[in-house]
């Protein structure tokens, strides 16, 4: 009231902040509230109004705008529905991107797989899927079925069943029919595979059944509730998400079976295996592969348009995007400078793209006191001279290495710049969340979506992946060629540190060899006269990576060596069969 | 292939020298993606010309608008300096010398366009006040030490430049050595010197009219800078301050809160700080949006939805000028680029040029647009033949459309203005009837008559005022030239319904002749502002694929990777791949297939139970009966296809291995651990 007053003194005219509470308070109250209110949660409520068009909608429009009200924060933002068949964004997202997870059973899986296994065969399985009624029938009959100690966990399902209808009403009809089988299923399941067999012949038996319980639902229940108003669900959905997430989060006991992958008689694979197994699964889908591809290759030029003119270019969605920029590369970058980084190779740095550009491109041997002086050199080098362009093609610009802050500091500088142009694939789900806004607004990106579903064949080949065996081939090898170029007083003193640590290699708290006793050691064994020679012996090991050492708690040096036991073993073995 | 290697992740490409130097002008990219055809040269250069011309008016916008703000800075460097200058003898006012002025500059929360204010900031300083301006980031200092260091060898820069245009200056080779405050003073005190007795009194211009020029640093982002550094160099720059003339300029996003947060009272008590608000960055889009897309200077046009999609993504993600213009950038570019037609946009004279020039080709164009062909339905049925048929005809329709242009201004918001209009209260009624007459008239070729009978309305309500004395009371804002302003400005007109809503007077003769007024100026935009979709051909001069738009600058590879790892029908249409939502075939690609039976799980995954659950899928789309036995190599097969998929989903950010449990992996995503 004091602002009002004042502004009726001196006639001024002022903008006012209001909040907006008040706004939408405002709002709501103008425009007759009840059809609003819903949705008060969402602070888009004008921008729903910039939307509406009352007067003059044709024909084209008119879809659009019945989805457009229907929408909250996120996909006004972002997409609707109906414009965007061209891009993969926009179809079923929002149901479940955004969901958390529910505690899911450890046999949920199997079942999920079992379920899967026979899909393909649709036309049966059409009329099970769509039918809502079961999802109204489904708990009576369970009870009428199972235990009662199962009871309970029906209704949970049957709960979760309202949050995602679709996938899960196919799977309780299963589950339901499985009820009988499952106190054994779990009990079996810590033991062996055989449950997983009981349960798919089960299965199978069980589909039938639940068809024909299907029949009879239908006849029993009324078709009413097919008209499930969706808002309601959505409303549902949102005051759930809480609840669910702490659920998710609450119980620290690991739901999971305790079997292992040594108890099954699939030994890990090695890297070369797995490729050569790989090679002879040919790939499906390839026409639709390869018209995708081709789509994709048709922006080629667009991309070379846009590079030159100041944007930058960046390529996300689902497989590999290097051979796509591969064959960009070699199509549109052949009479220009270019440097291609894989991201992925595990030894890269921005560094190492710096040098490149440096020393290669721009043919300059000197050093550098920093990262950053390089980097300063480096743009003013381009900045003097207009003339110079560079194509930066970087293949997982998310990976590992580079996605630091620094790293990607500096490649946006470079980007920035408006003689280099960069072309640059993400896969990382959370790649987008690397760059702030100074960032972005360096890299001046333009997205571009290439789903391509190629296998990332040569991105995953330098991983340690999970179940691929690290074969030790390459440390081994080096060990050997190192130490056969050493004295033989050299080798005794790795040998004998080598020895230590195998002989410890059972100890949890072993940290390593102190540097007196094993000076000590090799006196013993004749290998050295003073700690002096010894220190030179260590130097030269060191120099080659050959031995790591850390300052314990008390202050005294530990030695180890740092590769991993099997290949020391691998080595002994060796040493000794020749010395034999 | 070339670029994978085991023991190297760069690689250079260089062509042959002799190609070296021809290198492919970028129209040839133009005219060879796309939509090719005879005049795709001619629409580049009309996309190069039309795109100068608005980057050149909107970084003159950018001066004009900061112009206030840089004047009222440099004024109060003067006078803060000058004060000192004067007193600095006098021994009453050394506790007034151990404040250093500060000016405290809030820019706003869109960081990415400060960069280009304070640039344009420190060359005005340069100009005008002092050539020692230093601009430090917060990077720059993480602590005193290189904060100094940093300070001095851009302010050695600044004299090497300085002394460059005399004579060539000894180098000066302290970078390296350490600096403190002391080393800074006395070399501020042998340049001033040095430079005294050079330079005769006449020659000095307005950038050295002091004998000893203050030294002005520009802190970039103060919010994050370290607290410490700050306060020790104010606290040291304070006790130096008679013979180191330090002004500070703060560059801060927030609040100005923030200094006395970073700042403890004795620190900030050394401070004689003076606020200075930019202009905020709504109000610079306005000023940008009039004068680049609601003018008739530019040809080319936007849709609603893509101005919807710019303005989303300018209130929603970023508040950046930068980034609105670059979308503006990038919807021209589109537009000439996918759009054949798009030869017409240029100003009307060229335009009316070009038709004439007009291949039958691109007239086929025109028959083609979704707009003409609505506007030949409507006609009557000779005419249409005569409009398919006669090329003639059709140029003539293509000059109506530029005409029409002048007058559309979209209008969605149309009913909340009319609504806004039937609230006003008299007088501001009045000024705004004022503001159009001074609109048409300014296009009196169309609309003089309406000007006449807004003027008749005036007077009337002249008249009435007389006699009725209505309250004033509480004056929103100004809704000046009301067409413009609300059409994109939702928010202000909610601000002014605000106000509006709290009064409720009646007044019974002004609310009829308002009311008459208010139907009066509803039958005008009626009759003259029909959205631009109605008119044929708008193809030519509005871009709409707000979609395309979207893609490129606010994508979401999250959902799109989500779409394609559930939904692989999206992406390959095959017949096999259908199904419905939440479910997929067994036929699907194994990374498909492989997530989402990880999606079942909880936060841990056992590989073994994952891996046989891949198993059996994956023999039941091999075989159609699983019964048989399968070989080991099969087995061996499948188990490796298990390895990449679940490598890959690693890869992809969606697990990573875990050493909780053996054999088991993490869920990163959606409330994983």
């Amino acid at each position: 009231m004091a602002s009002k007053l004042e502004i009726k003194e001196d006639k001024m005219l002022e903008v006012q902040f209001v909040g907006d509470d008040d706004v939408l308070n405002h709002i709501l109250d103008r425009e007759g509230g009840a059809k609003l209110k819903k949705e008060r949660a969402q602070l888009l409520v004008n921008t729903k109004k910039i939307i509406k068009k009352p007067e003059y909608d044709f024909d084209l429009e008119e879809d659009d705008q019945e989805v457009l009200k229907d929408r909250n924060y996120v996909e006004v933002l972002g997409r609707d529905i109906q414009e965007s068949l061209k891009n993969g964004s926009a179809t079923d997202g929002e149901s479940k991107v955004y969901s958390f997870q529910n505690r899911k059973h450890s046999e949920k899986m199997a079942k999920l797989a079992s379920e899967l296994a026979k899909t393909p065969r649709k036309s049966d399985s059409v009329s099970l899927k769509n039918d809502p009624e079961i999802m109204i029938n489904i708990p009576q009959s369970s009870k009428e079925h199972s235990a009662s100690d199962r009871v309970e966990l029906k209704n949970e399902k049957s709960e979760l069943q309202s949050i995602t209808p679709c996938s899960l009403r196919k799977r309780l009809i299963v589950s339901r029919s499985h009820s009988d089988s499952e106190s054994e299923y779990s009990a079996s399941n810590s033991e062996d595979g055989e449950g997983i067999a009981q349960e798919y012949e089960e299965d199978t038996s069980t589909v039938v059944l639940s068809q024909k319980m299907d029949t009879q639902n239908r006849v029993v229940s009324a078709p009413d509730c097919k008209e499930t108003p969706s808002k309601k669900i959505k409303r549902d959905k949102r005051s759930k998400l809480v609840e669910e997430y702490f659920e998710a989060h609450s119980s620290s006991k690991v739901l999971t079976s305790d079997r292992t992958l040594q108890k099954l008689r699939r030994a890990k694979l090695d890297q070369q295996t797995l490729h050569n197994l790989l090679s002879t699964v040919s790939p499906s889908f390839s026409s639709e592969l390869k018209q995708l591809n081709q789509q994709y290759e048709k922006l080629f030029h667009k991309w070379m348009l846009q590079l030159r003119l100041g944007f930058n270019i960046v390529l996300y969605g689902l497989g590999s995007k290097r051979d796509l920029l591969e064959r960009f590369r070699t199509s549109m970058l052949q009479d220009s400078t270019h440097v291609v980084i894989n991201g992925f190779f595990p030894g890269i740095s921005v560094k190492s793209v710096l040098n490149s550009i440096t020393e290669e491109v721009l043919d300059y041997m000197g050093t550098f006191q920093s990262v950053l002086d390089q980097l300063e050199w480096i743009i003013n080098k381009f900045k003097e001279d207009s003339s110079l362009e560079l194509f930066l093609l970087i293949h997982n610009l998310d990976s590992q290495m580079l996605r630091g802050d620094k790293s990607q500091q500096i490649i946006g500088q470079l980007s920035s710049l408006h003689n280099i142009y960069l072309i640059a694939s993400i896969d990382h789900l959370n790649a987008p969340l690397m760059w702030d806004h100074a960032k972005q607004s360096l890299y001046n990106w333009l997205w571009y979506e290439t789903t391509t579903y190629s296998p990332y064949t040569e991105e995953t080949s330098y991983e340690n992946s999970l179940l691929v065996k690290q074969s030790g081939s390459l440390p081994l090898s080096s060990l050997t060629h190192v130490l056969r170029s050493l004295t033989p007083n050299a080798r005794g003193i790795f040998r004998l540190l080598l020895k230590y640590q195998l002989d410890n290699q059972d100890n949890p708290s072993y940290i390593g060899l102190s540097f007196q006793d094993f000076y000590q050691q090799c006196r013993e064994a004749f290998l050295v006269n003073s700690d002096l020679t010894l220190r030179a012996q260590l130097t030269e090991f060191r120099d080659h990576k050959l031995i790591r050492t850390k300052k314990g708690t008390d202050g005294v040096e530990y030695l180890s060596i740092p590769v991993d036991n099997k290949t020391l073993t691998d080595f002994l073995e060796k040493e000794e069969e020749e010395e034999a | 292939m070339a670029t994978s290697s085991v023991s190297k992740g760069c690689f250079v490409f260089k062509p042959n020298c002799k190609k070296r130097r021809i290198s492919v002008p970028v129209e040839n990219y133009f005219n060879k993606g796309g939509n090719a055809s005879e005049d795709s040269k001619l629409r580049f250069e009309t996309y190069q010309l039309i795109w100068q011309q608005m980057k050149s008016e909107t970084e003159r916008l950018q001066d004009e608008l900061n112009k206030n703000l840089f004047d009222n800075l440099i004024d109060f460097l003067c006078k803060s300096y000058c004060g000192v200058q004067k007193n600095s003898r006098d021994l009453g006012c050394q506790i007034k010398l151990r404040e250093i002025p500060t000016a405290a500059l809030i820019l706003g929360v869109n960081v990415t366009d400060h960069d280009l204010t304070l640039r344009s900031l420190i060359e005005a300083l340069r100009d005008n006040v002092t050539p020692y301006v230093v601009s430090l980031q917060a990077k720059d200092g993480p602590d005193m030490k290189h904060f100094l260091q940093k300070l001095f060898s851009q302010l050695v820069d600044c004299y090497t430049v300085v002394k460059s245009k005399e004579k060539e200056s000894v180098q000066v080779t302290q970078k390296k050595t350490y600096c403190s405050m002391d080393s800074l003073c006395s070399w501020y005190k042998t340049v001033t010197q040095k430079r005294d007795p050079e330079m005769p009194r006449k020659k000095r211009t307005a950038t050295s009219q002091w004998q000893y020029p203050p030294v002005v640093l520009v802190l970039k982002d103060m919010e994050s800078f370290t607290t410490r550094v700050l306060q020790d160099f104010i606290v040291i720059s304070s006790q130096h301050l008679h013979e180191f003339p330090l002004i500070l300029i703060f560059g801060i996003a927030t609040s100005p809160i923030i200094i006395h947060r970073l700042l403890p009272h004795a620190v900030s008590s050394l401070l004689c700080i003076e606020l200075f608000q930019s202009l905020s960055c709504k109000e610079h889009l306005t000023t940008v949006l009039d004068k680049l897309l609601l003018t008739t200077q530019f040809p080319f046009k936007i849709s609603e939805k893509v101005l919807q999609v710019l303005t989303n993504i300018f209130l929603y993600h970023d508040f950046s000028i930068q980034n609105f213009i670059k979308g503006l950038q990038l919807s021209l570019l589109e537009h000439f680029f996918s759009q054949p037609l798009s030869v017409l946009c240029c100003n009307l004279p060229e335009a009316k040029r070009r038709i004439h020039f007009l291949s039958v080709n691109q007239c086929e164009n025109i028959r083609r647009l979704p707009s003409f062909r609505r506007y030949v339905d409507n006609q009557a049925s000779e005419k249409q033949v005569a409009l398919l048929t006669n090329e003639r005809f059709l140029k003539i329709r293509e000059l109506y459309c530029m005409c029409l242009e002048k007058n559309i201004w979209d209008s969605e918001e149309y009913a909340s203005a009319l609504q806004l209009l039937r609230m006003l209260a008299k007088d501001e009624l009045m000024t705004i009837l004022q503001n159009c007459i001074n609109i048409f008239k300014s296009s009196e070729k169309y609309l003089g008559s309406t000007a006449k009978r807004i003027e008749e309305f005036l007077a009337q309500f002249q008249s009435l005022d007389a006699d009725a004395r209505e309250e004033e009371d509480a004056s929103g804002s100004e809704p000046r030239g009301l067409q413009k302003t609300d059409l994109y400005h939702l928010q202000k007109s909610l601000l002014e319904m605000k106000e509006l809503r709290t009064r409720s007077k009646k007044q019974s003769k002004f609310e009829i002749l308002r009311e008459k007024v208010v139907n009066f100026i509803d039958c005008l935009v009626r009759e003259y502002l029909p959205p631009p979709e109605t008119q044929p051909l708008h193809e030519a001069l509005y871009f709409s694929a707000a979609q395309t738009l979207r893609e490129h600058l606010n994508a979401a590879p999250r959902i799109a990777l989500h779409t394609a790892l559930n939904n692989p029908y999206y992406y390959l249409k095959n017949e096999a791949l259908k199904s419905e939502e939440g479910c997929i075939p067994n036929t699907a690609p194994d990374i498909c297939i492989a997530y989402k039976l990880h999606l079942e799980c909880g936060r841990l995954i056992n590989l073994v139970d994952w891996s046989e659950a891949f198993a059996t899928v994956v023999t039941a789309a091999e075989k159609m009966d699983a019964n048989s036995t399968i070989s080991e190599e099969m087995n061996e097969i499948i188990h490796a296809r298990f390895i990449r998929a679940v490598s890959e989903l690693e890869l992809l950010g969606f697990i990573k291995p875990t050493k909780r449990k053996t054999d088991h992996v993490a869920r990163l995503t959606w409330g994983g651990c």
